[in-house]
């Protein structure tokens, strides 16, 4: 698997760190604690794209939102995550 | 039939032409008590409890694929209940002890082997952290030895005792975890359900619940919708999806683990060993073959085969721990799909819907739950309240803050 890093090109995911689902929003600071356990531990799970965290840890260091297939890890997306988070709806 | 030693002979001298098969291909009723989703180990175990135990019979399994497609028949075999935490213990440790009585109960050869399962500690911390886990054991009523370097050379003089950066200083050894056969499991699980009538029903996939007015009323299936009394989900690697189908959101994500089979070779390893460094544990099947696992491939997966970054590093681990393995082959690897939870424990509970339960979040170490899996979902199944052991398995413990989190790891499913 390899992904394509907006800043150092197409590399090997060796190179990544994985975080995990970045559709999940962490709730504001007087949100109810029922919000706060979704945003902690509910997940849709989907079987096909999946937004994600990935950082370049052994490269630019930047985060990443990637769009991949969880069947066929076919990549589609590869967005730097702080312009992915602003453009997303919450 | 029954097997035993007069059926062997007996079939021996007539040429092996007269066994029948082991249980019966059935096809879809219009309606059960029970529909059990997923016909892995624990869907399996499930049947054969509520049938032998609570007389409930009027049940199908309901398997997607084939029996033992999943990860029952993908696992690396290691069984032991050797945890930390009260959520944990006694549910493994009434695993364990089913596993003991297993093959006179469903009388079929499973090839249960109590060989031994020890974990290698390599720092003075490690071994602080094994010797409260082995007291916690013990506390329980679990058998559980701490030994030194000198003890564990005696058992595995093979491995790298002097690692430059990891030298051995020890190990937690539990005599009466080992390995049991898991594709016996299934068939044998299968079998014994059947011959009470559970009906076996594979190639038949669960596309939806039907749920009316907050109680459960069946599920939809590629081969026609199936009414039933009560559901119960079994579906591993799958549960999100198929909990999905009743509007449910688990504290799950799903990840790929592979393990690793070499060339066959005479006996070389007699126990269960696991490295205290990396992530990897080997031991030696019937018939010659190193079976061996590490991590999980790291990042949500549905694809029943991992990348090759990992199989690198579960190299690695096993060089690291054991040199001579590089002389050896590696013959086969595959992967499966395992449900791994917010806190990396189980979850064997009610659901927000009437009549819907839910078996789930087995993570990397569901095999050796099978049993005690069975046993106590059945037991929810059948009288509507959690087997004591089970008490502590909550789905809602995420919510309450009662985590069960052996590793200390957090919400990050692919740390634990
Ligand atoms: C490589 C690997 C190594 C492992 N090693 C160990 C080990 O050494 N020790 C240990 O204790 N555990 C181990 N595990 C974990 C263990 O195998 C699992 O936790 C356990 O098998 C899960 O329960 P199961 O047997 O019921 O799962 P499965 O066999 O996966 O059963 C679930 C079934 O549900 C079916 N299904 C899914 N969706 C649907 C649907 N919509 N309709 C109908 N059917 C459906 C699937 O086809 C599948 O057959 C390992 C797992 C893997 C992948
Ligand atoms: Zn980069």
């Amino acid at each position: 698997m390899r992904i394509a890093c907006p800043h150092c090109g197409d590399r090997d995911s060796q190179e990544f760190t994985y975080l995990g689902d970045a559709t999940v929003r962490r709730p504001a600071a007087d949100a109810p604690a029922e919000a706060m356990f979704e945003y902690v531990y509910l997940r849709d799970n989907p079987a096909g794209p999946h937004r994600e965290y990935w950082r370049h840890s052994a490269g630019c260091h930047a985060w990443l939102v990637v769009t991949r297939d969880t069947r066929t890890h076919a990549i589609s997306d590869v967005q730097p995550a702080r312009p992915a988070r602003k453009g997303a709806v919450a | 039939m029954r097997y035993s030693i007069f059926s062997l002979a007996a079939q021996a001298l007539k040429g092996n032409r007269g066994w029948a098969p082991a249980w019966r291909d059935a096809a879809p009723k219009a309606e059960y008590d029970v529909v059990i989703v997923g016909g892995g180990g624990h869907g399996l175990a499930t049947a054969h409890y509520l049938a032998s135990r609570h007389g409930i019979t009027n049940v199908a399994v309901v398997e997607k694929g084939y029996v033992g497609s999943g990860n029952v028949g993908r696992n690396t075999t290691i069984i032991r209940s050797n945890y930390l935490l009260p959520g944990n213990t006694p549910f493994y440790e009434l695993s364990l002890k089913l596993w003991e009585g297993l093959e006179q109960d469903i009388n079929f050869n499973a090839m249960v082997s109590q060989r031994g399962v020890l974990n290698l500690y390599h720092s003075d911390g490690q071994r602080d952290a094994y010797a409260r886990r082995g007291n916690a054991m013990r506390l329980a009523g679990v058998d559980g030895e701490l030994l030194d370097r000198e003890q564990v050379r005696a058992m595995a003089p093979f491995l790298d005792f002097d690692n430059g950066r990891f030298p051995i200083q020890g190990g937690l050894l539990q005599r009466r975890g080992g390995t049991v056969r898991h594709d016996a499991v299934a068939w044998g699980y299968a079998r014994a359900a059947d011959q009470r009538g559970v009906d076996i029903i594979q190639n038949c996939e669960v596309t939806g619940i039907t749920v009316q007015n907050g109680r459960v009323t069946g599920v939809d299936t590629t081969r026609g919708p199936i009414r039933a009394k009560k559901v119960a989900l079994a579906a591993a690697g799958n549960s999100s999806r198929v909990a999905a189908m009743a509007g449910l959101r688990l504290p799950i994500e799903s990840h790929v683990l592979q393990a690793f089979v070499s060339e066959g070779v005479k006996p070389l390893i007699d126990c269960v060993i696991t490295f205290g460094v990396g992530h990897f544990y080997i031991s030696q099947s019937d018939k010659g073959g190193l079976v061996f696992g590490g991590d999980i491939d790291m990042y949500n997966s549905y694809a029943q085969r991992g990348n090759l970054p990992t199989v690198e590093h579960v190299m690695e681990a096993g060089m690291a721990m054991w040199p001579g393995l590089g002389r050896l082959r590696t013959l086969r690897q595959w992967g499966g799909i395992m449900d791994m939870t917010m806190d990396g424990s189980p979850i064997i509970d009610h659901t927000p819907v009437q009549g819907l339960y839910l078996n789930c979040g087995w993570c990397y170490g569901g095999f050796k739950a099978t049993p005690a899996s069975g046993f106590c979902f059945a037991h929810l199944i059948a009288r509507d309240e959690p087997h004591e052991v089970a008490t502590l398995l909550r789905l809602d413990r995420f919510a309450t803050g009662r985590l069960i989190d052996e590793s200390g790891a957090g919400a990050q499913p692919n740390l634990h």
